[in-house]
């Protein structure tokens, strides 16, 4: 009935106008403010719609958020929540650091009012501590690192033995300063604050005069990737891979090049393109069965979703580069691909 | 009705089902293949012009290749400049328009609840209804629906607003309207026997469209195609008229596509006839108002079909606007794609108001260099436009809505006659046709 009623759209667009929020939505969030926390990063407080499911504390949500218009899909990790999901009362929040460039980053802790409607994917990841606290752990952060283990000091209160080393460029950088320092100080972790102005970057090495039990911990290590690929070097070459856990954000760095491979995914064909040649021309010529239409970029009929990778518009030039779970639509008779891309076809 | 478009009468290397891509994964280099000529600046070239029947001169003849190449490149930047431009602000605008048109519908349909109230002998709520449900109706068809399934909005990135999510309120499905319009119809503009939008395939709009015995009623079938305008667009969409021509001829496997089209086609009526004339009605009948709002449904469906028809049929059929040879079009570059848009399409002044409600298809000519161009950014550039066809003396054609619209039904009426030969009366020509039309029990066809 409540279809018949809004064809050719669907109940939840005119439910939308009324009551976002609402159970059965698709998952929104109100911005509910925005705390600075040092000079590039900031908090940022999240009332989400009544179908949030909580998460556990390690675990990461995806937002996306308009910036100039442009929907925009980013992951952060969860590091404070307060609320029983599913209320009006619950809350979440992420903290931001604003990278060069970030486009998403420096929106949100620049940018961003109080008020702003997001959109929300439920909570994921493998990054959590297990059900029953490990008896010694090790947390490696660095920068904003931190996030998903701020989420665990802040609700596992199992955990006994902690140790915790955080490392951050220089003292003013460090997120969450005064409540890590202030655990260090509580006993609630062994706590060691390192800055590489001063001591330089972490070597793995000083883990053995650091936190010398560091083989008896289950370890938890998040920060850039430099650190988790040493991480897993330094783990394995003892034999304790299973000891470690680490969370990765970017498995692949997309840097748009000339030309390039494209995968259609689902036709399993693999081509090399060179970056002249448009993604539906290079498709067809491998027997892919590519929708098609005006071949000159004004009807859409050849829109396709680009699972990731980079592609370069043959009419002026502009790169689009999609990270993986972004699934853009992509025109396949003006783009070239750049580097490399997945199409879904 | 409509001709297969170009690729596949060009391309030999579509796929064969039969190339086992799926029995493993397949690596191979593409090919170098020709691309597109409309993708190119360079490369015009001087090219013989075919005289048309009605013996009009060309209109870029004037031009030389450098100039063309000179025009696309400046519209290209022209374009990339608004196309960079685009940001919140304009996000801002299809959003609002949007929730104005779903507000519009919502409080237009329940204050129909109440249309069969009578006050002092007029029923003041089935005219505040019907008035706001055709408006809304017009603004879900043109300035969004239209420019959403354009893919004006895709930059968005919004799945709700989308070129591939976006369905209409029309009983053409957006599938097959986004073929015949977005692909044929705007690849292939003014191209006589190419764009069947000239004239839909029932209306004699250009002296050099052949004239056949058909053509005589097409006053007639005008104002019918207007009145029914969405189920002329569906049946358009559809193909429904080159099938019933070919359906002899044509393999089982086409037949069972178009059935499949068809279906589709059907499910879309039922859905949007059983809303507007069952569901709604039967939701008005507790207030007594079934039968006002089932009138209601009905003149605001027919105020849309004919609105929507009156703009449309000033975009590409009043005086001045110029169609093109099919020869003309052969190995086109980008430049002379351009130049035929905009020579091949006209504008409607008027207000900010009107433009909205023609959803910006008032700035034809700009439309048709840029579809994918978001329709609020039109008003902005049309100076521009105007401007560098002056300086290149190209005609922008323009003028207010009654001005196009009697040009245009100026056009039906007179081109429903034969064009005048010297030294033969029209009047001899219908007799011909009809005598011939007996012997071959057939009218001739359509206009092409």
């Amino acid at each position: 009935m409540a279809e018949a009623l809004a064809t050719p759209l669907i109940p939840a667009d005119y439910l939308d106008l009324f009551d976002p929020m609402r159970e059965g939505a698709d998952l929104r969030g109100r911005i509910v403010a925005i705390t600075p926390q040092t000079r590039d990063a900031a908090t940022v407080t999240i009332q989400p719609g009544r179908g949030w499911r909580g998460y556990e504390p390690g675990q990461y949500i995806r937002i996306g958020i308009d910036v100039n218009g442009v929907r925009q899909w980013r992951a952060y990790s969860v590091c404070d929540s307060t609320g029983i999901p599913g209320t009006k009362d619950a809350t979440i929040s992420i903290t931001v650091k604003a990278i060069p460039d970030g486009v998403v980053s420096n929106h949100l802790v620049h940018r961003t009012q109080p008020g702003c409607v997001v959109m929300l994917d439920q909570a994921t990841g493998e990054f959590v501590l297990p059900r029953t606290a490990p008896e010694k752990v090790l947390f490696i952060t660095a920068g904003s690192g931190i996030t998903p283990v701020m989420g665990m000091l802040r609700s596992r209160e199992d955990l006994t033995d902690v140790a915790h080393v955080h490392c951050a460029p220089t003292a003013a950088d460090v997120i969450f300063a005064k409540e890590l320092r202030g655990y260090g100080e509580n006993g609630r972790t062994a706590y060691i604050e390192r800055h590489d102005d001063e001591h330089g970057m972490l070597d793995l090495a000083d883990l053995d005069r650091l936190v010398p039990d560091w083989r008896e911990r289950d370890t938890w290590v998040c920060g850039p990737t430099g650190l988790l690929d040493a991480a897993e070097a330094h783990w394995e070459a003892h034999g304790l891979t299973d000891r470690l856990t680490v969370e990765r954000f970017r498995p692949t760095i997309i840097e748009p090049g000339e030309g390039g491979e494209i995968t259609f995914l689902s036709s399993d064909v693999t081509v090399e393109a060179d970056g002249a040649t448009p993604i539906l021309d290079a498709g067809e010529n491998a027997g892919v069965l590519m929708p098609s239409g005006c071949r000159m970029g004004i009807c859409m009929g050849c829109i396709v979703t680009m699972r990731q990778g980079a592609i370069r518009d043959l009419r002026t030039g502009e790169i689009t580069v999609a990270e993986p779970g972004d699934n853009l639509s992509v025109q396949t008779c003006v783009n070239a691909v750049a580097g490399t891309c997945d199409i879904e076809l | 009705m409509t001709l297969a478009p170009e690729r596949s009468a060009t391309q030999d290397h579509t796929v064969s089902p039969t190339v086992p891509h799926r029995a493993g994964s397949v690596r191979t280099a593409a090919q170098h293949s020709e691309v597109n000529s409309r993708l190119r600046i360079e490369g015009a070239e001087a090219r013989e012009f075919k005289p048309k029947r009605s013996g009009k001169p060309n209109p870029m003849g004037h031009l030389t290749p450098e100039q063309v190449e000179e025009i696309g490149r400046e519209l290209d930047a022209l374009r990339q400049e608004v196309m960079d431009s685009r940001g919140e602000k304009d996000a801002a605008y299809i959003r609002k328009v949007i929730k104005t048109q779903r507000y519009l519908e919502m409080g237009s349909r329940a204050v129909l609840l109440f249309s069969g109230v009578k006050v002092k002998g007029v029923k003041p709520f089935w005219w505040l209804g019907t008035t706001g449900l055709s408006i809304a109706k017009i603004l879900e068809n043109m300035e969004i629906g239209h420019n959403v399934m354009h893919g004006q909005w895709d930059w968005m990135r919004d799945p709700k607003i989308h070129s591939t999510a976006w369905e209409w309120d029309n009983v053409s499905p957006s599938s097959q309207w986004k073929h015949s319009h977005n692909e044929l119809h705007h690849t292939f503009t003014n191209v006589l026997g190419r764009d069947n939008d000239l004239g839909y395939g029932i209306l004699r709009v250009d002296e050099d469209q052949r004239w056949t015995l058909f053509c005589l009623g097409q006053p007639i079938w005008h104002v019918i195609n207007a009145a029914m305008f969405e189920y002329s667009i569906a049946a358009y969409d559809l193909e429904l008229g080159g099938y019933l021509a070919k359906r002899n001829r044509m393999s089982e496997e086409e037949k069972a596509e178009f059935r499949a089209r068809a279906q589709e086609v059907l499910v879309k009526i039922r859905q949007q006839a059983t809303k507007d004339y069952v569901v709604h009605p039967a939701m008005a009948a507790p207030f007594g108002g079934a039968k006002s709002t089932l009138t209601a449904n009905v003149v605001a469906n027919l105020v849309r079909n004919i609105w929507t028809n009156t703009v449309i049929i000033c975009g590409h059929f009043p005086e001045g606007i110029e169609t093109f040879e099919k020869t003309s079009i052969e190995g086109e570059t980008r430049g002379e794609w351009y130049l035929r848009q905009m020579l091949g399409s006209g504008n409607i002044s008027g207000s900010k108001f009107m433009h909205i409600m023609t959803g910006n298809l008032s700035h034809q000519v700009e439309h048709h260099l840029f579809p994918d161009m978001p329709s609020n950014r039109y008003a902005e550039i049309s100076p521009r436009i105007q401007e560098l066809m002056e300086r290149y003396d190209l005609k922008y054609v323009t003028g207010s809505l009654p001005k196009q619209v009697f040009s245009v039904y100026k056009k039906v009426v007179q081109l429903s006659l034969p064009n005048k030969v010297e030294g033969r009366r029209r009047r001899d020509t219908i007799k011909l046709a009809a005598k011939r039309a007996i012997k071959r029990k057939s009218l001739g066809g359509r206009p092409r």
